[in-house]
């Protein structure tokens, strides 16, 4: 005989109380502290306890540097027509496709048109989910139709970078492209309109290697890799170990690669006052007296 | 650099093994593994036999990336001593340094002062890696760029020889900006008021090549090859190995008529049936009457529209599709 008798049902077990808290949760890639996504957002993605700046997408690169998350977007109809025929493990038709559906755009950069803390701006900033943010034909053309735009209405261009270099599936198409929009800024520069290029986490390739190299300001979001050759390929080249914080923003600025490091925070206010400092001088005409 | 004597397989493959054991007794050079793996590769080569390069399966790409890199194919001093008289090698960046990967001076070309610039790999050992086979670094670039300046300055011609693996991966050309220099001469040469004609005769590695290959005519070798990435790498980062390569050679269309057909180059200069190594003295006669034909036609052209037609150019190279 027992001291205690089950007089009543057991309690039920707890029902599936669990709150659904996926996807509300991120961890920091750089100081591992578990962040309220919400948070994040609030913050520019960027890490508020380390300041780490998350990978952004083109559109939400937009939406926080014109006024209002408003502009017009130019050229969005091109799309690849896959010059070279190419097949791999897969087809890069395919390939194509899948990227057009994970980003909902059809290459990966995106020209808009708007307002800039009240100044008139075009920025191209450019989709790293799209195939790495890999320079082709499309990407080429692309920023050419926004330095011509620049070039017929007088607006300042600032390209956004965010790419593994060029798009092998295009070969040497892809290469040219570096020339073709590296000859087109050579316009641009003799119409004497600013380009600002802002090189963010990776810049890489040939895109470091012709029109993110080529600002009149150069400058990079904070601990962002930048370089032409990959750290993995310098690696097995010299065969050796890199030095700490080889190819990241702070090492070019030591370097002299860039004008400055900029928090994404900041950014849109310094950009700001960057068209402001060149369209004062515009105004005096002494930028646009003897445009091209 | 004297111009080769006609090459004896035979010796050549031993003069290759030598050299192979020679760069893997040199581990401080860096570089050295992918020049090794090269190298074997055209033991490999030339283990076939001579119909692995033989006309008929000249139209195969891989052959052709064997035959741009040949040990005996003529490099871009050798051409210059054949087509060249009082070739005067000017050097140096006035930043850094000189760069022996890119050659640089003063010529005459039928009479008429040229200024030429281009890569140049080594022969032997010692040339390899005094060279760094070929792979320019920063003050490379910057020299070419200084005196395609000098040579508009002076009204002159430029001809430029295209043959490199490609940029050097090193810590050193990063830290001294090899993706600016690049940039900057792509952005700087479409302003030269000269005609500048460019020879891609070997290996046209990606942005190493690209930074000299802006120009009014792009002249590309039959057998040379064109790319934005080796067919190694290229299998490297999609198949994850480098066995695919042959493949990759293939898939990339790099050879000198999938370029034309792309507009990327306008005209391919012959070479002798098995490849210009075999008769380098051939190949640069049959190389002359075009370069003499390009330069004569481009120094009737107006400065302004010379200009406009090498934008133009290069404004073409659209290749998309327009939908809603």
């Amino acid at each position: 005989m027992s001291w205690f008798r089950k007089e009543k049902q057991p309690l039920e077990p707890p029902k599936a109380k669990r709150v659904q808290t996926e996807g509300l949760w991120v961890k920091c890639v750089n100081c591992k502290q578990t962040l309220w996504k919400k948070d994040l957002e609030a913050n520019f993605h960027c890490c508020p306890k380390c300041d780490y700046h998350f990978r952004i997408s083109a559109r939400e690169r937009l939406r926080m540097l014109f006024d209002g998350g408003q502009y017009t977007e130019h050229d969005a109809e091109l799309r690849s027509s896959d010059p070279l025929n190419f097949k791999d493990t897969k087809t890069y038709r395919d390939r194509l496709k899948k990227a057009e559906k994970e980003t909902g755009l059809k290459d990966a950069l995106i020209t808009g048109e708007g307002l800039l803390e009240g100044r008139r701006a075009m920025i191209c900033a450019m989709e790293f989910n799209f195939i790495g943010g890999s320079m082709g034909a499309v990407v080429g053309e692309k920023i050419v139709r926004a330095i011509d735009r620049c070039i017929a209405q007088r607006l300042p261009l600032i390209i956004v970078s965010c790419s593994g270099g060029a798009r092998m599936m295009e070969g040497a198409i892809s290469l040219m492209q570096m020339a073709k929009i590296s000859a087109a800024l050579t316009r641009l520069e003799e119409a004497r309109q600013p380009y600002i290029s802002i090189l963010t986490d990776p810049t890489t390739g040939g895109v470091t290697a012709s029109f993110a190299m080529l600002g009149d300001l150069n400058i990079a979001e904070p601990g962002a890799l930048i370089g032409f050759a990959g750290p993995r390929v310098i690696e097995q080249t010299i065969r050796q170990k890199l030095p700490e914080g080889f190819q990241k923003a702070e090492f070019l600025l030591e370097h002299g690669m860039l004008d400055a490091i900029v928090s994404r925070k900041e950014l849109k206010a310094y950009l700001g006052r960057i068209l402001g400092f060149l369209a004062a001088s515009d105004s005096q005409g002494k930028l646009s007296a003897q445009g091209a | 650099m004297a111009a080769q004597p006609k090459p004896q397989p035979s010796s050549a493959l031993h003069e290759i093994e030598r050299q192979i054991a020679e760069l893997e007794k040199t581990p401080e050079s860096a570089g050295c593994q992918e020049e090794i793996e090269r190298l074997r590769q055209q033991v490999e080569a030339l283990k076939k036999g001579p119909e692995a390069t033989s006309k008929s399966k000249t139209h195969d790409a891989w052959s052709r990336v064997l035959l741009a890199r040949h040990p005996q194919r003529p490099y871009t001093l050798d051409y210059v001593q054949m087509l060249f008289t009082d070739f005067t090698e000017l050097h140096g960046d006035r930043r850094f340094g000189d760069d022996a990967a890119i050659a640089c001076g003063l010529a005459r070309f039928e009479g008429k002062t040229v200024m030429v610039v281009g890569q140049q790999k080594g022969r032997d050992t010692k040339q390899k890696v005094a060279r760094n086979f070929g792979m320019p670094k920063p003050e490379g670039y910057r020299k070419a760029l200084r005196l395609m300046q000098f040579a508009a300055k002076f009204n002159l011609p430029i001809i430029t020889w295209v043959d490199t693996p490609g940029a050097y991966p090193g810590i050193g050309a990063e830290e001294r900006g090899q993706a600016e220099a690049i940039a900057y001469n792509l952005k700087e040469i479409p302003k030269l008021a000269t005609p500048i004609v460019v020879v891609i005769h070997g290996e046209g590695g990606s942005g190493g090549a690209l930074a000299i290959a802006v120009g009014d005519r792009v002249i590309m070798m039959q057998n040379a090859i064109y790319s934005v990435i080796a067919p190694e790498s290229c299998s490297s980062i999609l198949w994850r190995d480098w066995d695919h390569k042959e493949e990759a050679a293939r898939i990339l269309k790099l050879t000198a008529e999938d370029l034309r057909s792309f507009g990327i180059v306008d005209e391919i200069a012959p070479e002798p049936a098995e490849g210009a190594h075999t008769d380098p003295h051939a190949a640069a006669e049959m190389l002359r009457p075009l370069l003499a034909r390009n330069l004569q036609e481009l120094s009737l052209i107006p400065k302004e529209e010379l200009l406009r037609r090498r934008h133009e150019r290069l404004r073409r190279l659209a290749t998309f599709v327009a939908e809603r």
